[in-house]
């Protein structure tokens, strides 16, 4: 048919739906305020308490790769260069709130309330280190990527059926929103109208794979769309805009509007994890600079420093005082008592069946001598 | 003739395969450019091109599908899953498709799918990466389960895996990869699917085993050689289906058993095997069948692994029990 026209414009139709989504900055990269209609509604204490926290998991990512190396610490994701991503965003929300980290995640789930020497134990492979108190409303992080995400909107369903007045939060990376679960986690609690916030700490890749070949979507941020839920971009290296986006969606989605998901763009100068990743084979020394100079401590020192908030001085002070409590929390650590077999299985089931009991059993006889 | 690590052998083999057959393709989570994370496939990509050698979105559900499709399309998959206990993401692929697909479609297609996947205790890896999840997939029909405990079985297993019109699971202990080395042929050969090997002959007692353990079982052999006890091992290497006949005739000679195993106790390899025997030489037996097997917890955390894996001296233990039995 000559004059036959089509239905469909695909062509037009993938464009549409590349449509940038937009990634709110407030603090750029100089560390000048480019949107100050933005600024969060944060006390001098509080602005200086963000730094400090940022600091903080500088210092420990640095402490912990020397450990590391030394032997005193064992499997670590290190995570300079995602401070404004994790403690920004871990800021915004309540003790109350529920964390469900990945393995990169250590730093929130410290902050939300973990003690360091138990963040210690875990990384080390002891059972103690996941013995978490009632009160910390979390659970350990997660080694299968996804498992969180699926696990986050079932207590938020959960949270939603008590009337609770809280919020879960969950992270994953850019590789894992290629997960089915991903998805599913995302599907069902917009379905269910959760109070849930699903963070994609987008930095560029997944271990060795770059984040174009995860997907053909342009953002990941646009995967919430077919979820049916509200998503957004956020400049994961400012730590005000991922604060600020994460306070406005924890409001939105304990006010019953149902889950949020944030993409942040964001970077990890280091390796992968320190079981023999080398980022030489699969990134540049370009890329690496260019995120270098978009360092989000760089760029909150020099806005606290203009407003007389913050100084060197300081800063050195907080660096030893932090130092010192790693110090301390190692040596906790080390203190646990030696790791058992019968601690597992003492653990295995609530109560013993016989081939447990039998277990015990041999294995006290094995592990008192 | 080279000296060759697990690792470099299988490297070997899959290079050697792409190289033979235009329709055979790796596929995974970080094989192409990084050569994976334990590096099995260094240099293939650079060697075989980016059609044949790539890096997959992250999701093992998708690998799954990804080979089940591609066989379809008359190629032969070789997906890696990154590590095995990451597996339960892609379990229908594994044990509810790719394996009845001949069966259910009366033998009309086939799934000639090669999943590698590293696997096993001792390396301290973090949690959930290490599980011994095979004596699981050992109880699906249709698909075999492989498990080389050295380098020459490790290439020779693997290229017969790669050629069989069947789907193999080719479980790669991760503490063998490096830990030694043996001579390994340059060209290509093939060790049979199905067969197990006796690794040490003896006349006293059989010790039956696969992966790891069979080194834990040889060097057993060695200190109860000692008090002249000559203890006969068994590497089972296809642990689905078994090899029953090798597992008898070592009986029958030796009328004794120690059935080892990395895995837990409860079900698995071991029963299998205990079964079979019971049901076929319980009278060549002069001792009860005996077990060697880590406990019934979940993989342990890093800092008791040496304590929860099974290793030489409780192998050594357990066959003087069942000889002074
Ligand atoms: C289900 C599952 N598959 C594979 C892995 C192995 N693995 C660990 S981290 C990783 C890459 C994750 O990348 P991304 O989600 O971008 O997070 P990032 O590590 O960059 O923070 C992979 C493939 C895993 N832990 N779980």
């Amino acid at each position: 048919m000559a004059n036959h026209k089509a239905a469909v414009n695909f062509e037009k139709l993938l464009s549409d739906e590349s449509k940038d989504f937009k990634t709110i900055q407030i603090l750029d990269a100089a560390g000048q305020v480019t949107q100050p209609e933005l600024m969060p509604n944060l006390s001098d204490d509080q602005l200086v308490e963000l730094m400090q926290q940022m600091v903080w998991s500088r210092v420990l990512d640095q402490r912990a790769t020397a450990l590391n190396r030394q032997g005193r610490l064992g499997f670590y994701a290190p995570t300079a260069g995602q401070e404004a991503s994790q403690l920004a965003s871990n800021f915004a929300m309540t003790k109350d709130d529920f964390l469900f980290p990945g393995y990169r995640d250590v730093p929130q789930l410290v902050q939300h309330g973990l003690p360091l020497s138990q963040a210690f134990l875990w990384s080390r492979g002891h059972i103690d280190g996941n013995k978490y108190p009632e009160s910390l409303k979390a659970m350990p992080p997660q080694i299968i990527i996804g498992a969180q995400y699926i696990q986050a909107m079932g207590v938020a369903v959960g949270m939603k059926k008590r009337q609770s007045a809280n919020a879960v939060y969950v992270y994953t990376g850019d590789g894992g929103t290629s997960q089915g679960d991903f998805y599913e986690g995302l599907n069902f609690a917009g379905a269910f109208k959760a109070p849930a916030i699903f963070v994609v700490q987008n930095n560029g890749f997944a271990i060795s794979v770059p984040r174009e070949k995860q997907t053909a979507a342009v953002t990941l941020a646009q995967k919430g769309v077919a979820a049916g839920i509200p998503a957004i971009q956020v400049d994961g290296m400012d730590p005000l805009a991922v604060y600020e986006v994460m306070k406005e969606a924890r409001a939105f989605t304990t006010a019953g509007n149902g889950p949020v998901l944030i993409e942040t763009l964001t970077y990890r100068y280091g390796p992968h994890t320190l079981s023999g990743d080398d980022p030489t084979r699969y990134r540049t020394k370009e890329t690496d600079d260019i995120w270098l100079k978009r360092d989000p401590l760089v760029r909150m020192r020099r806005f606290l420093t203009d407003k007389g908030l913050w100084s060197q001085d300081q800063e050195d002070q907080l660096i030893e005082q932090v130092k010192t409590d790693i110090k301390a929390a190692i040596n906790e650590a080390d203190a646990a008592p030696k790791q058992k077999v019968t601690d597992f299985l003492n653990v295995t089931f609530e109560d013993q069946p016989q081939n447990i009991k039998e277990q015990i059993a041999e294995y006290s006889a094995k592990e008192s001598n | 003739m080279a000296q060759k690590t697990m690792i470099q052998a299988i490297t070997n083999a899959l290079d050697l395969e792409l190289a033979d057959d235009k329709n055979v393709l790796i596929f995974g989570e970080d094989v192409g450019k990084n050569g994976g994370v334990f590096r099995a496939t260094e240099g293939l990509q650079t060697k075989h091109g980016e059609e044949r050698v790539f890096d997959t979105p992250l999701a093992e559900s998708g690998i799954g599908g990804l080979s089940i499709g591609l066989a379809l399309e008359g190629f032969r998959p070789v997906p890696e899953i990154q590590f095995f206990g990451f597996v339960f993401e892609t379990m229908d692929s594994i044990a509810g498709q790719m394996s009845r697909t001949r069966y259910r479609m009366g033998n009309t297609r086939q799934m000639p799918i090669t999943v590698r996947a590293p696997f096993g205790g001792g390396v301290h890896t973090p949690e959930m990466h290490s599980d011994n999840f095979e004596g699981m997939i050992t109880q699906i029909p249709g698909i075999r389960v492989v498990v080389p405990s050295n380098p020459y079985d490790a290439k020779g297993l693997l290229i017969a895996a790669i050629r069989s019109n069947d789907p193999v699971l080719y479980l790669e202990h991760m503490k063998l990869y490096r830990s030694f080395r043996e001579e390994v042929p340059d060209e290509s050969y093939t060790v049979p699917l199905d067969k197990a090997a006796v690794v040490t002959e003896g006349t006293d007692v059989s010790i039956i085993t696969y992966g790891a353990m069979v080194r834990e079982a040889v060097k057993a052999t060695e200190n109860l050689a000692k008090e002249n006890i000559k203890a006969e091992v068994i590497d089972l290497r296809t642990i689905a289906p078994l090899d029953v006949e090798t597992i008898v005739a070592s009986v029958e000679k030796t009328g004794r058993v120690v059935i080892v195993q990395e895995a837990q106790r409860q079900a698995g390899v071991g029963a299998q095997v205990a079964s079979e025997i019971s049901e076929r030489a319980v009278l060549s037996l002069e001792a009860p069948i005996a077990r060697v097997s880590a406990p019934d917890t979940p993989f342990p955390f890093g800092q008791a692994e040496a304590t929860w894996l099974p290793n030489a001296t409780d192998i050594e233990n357990k066959v003087k029990e069942v000889i002074n039995f």
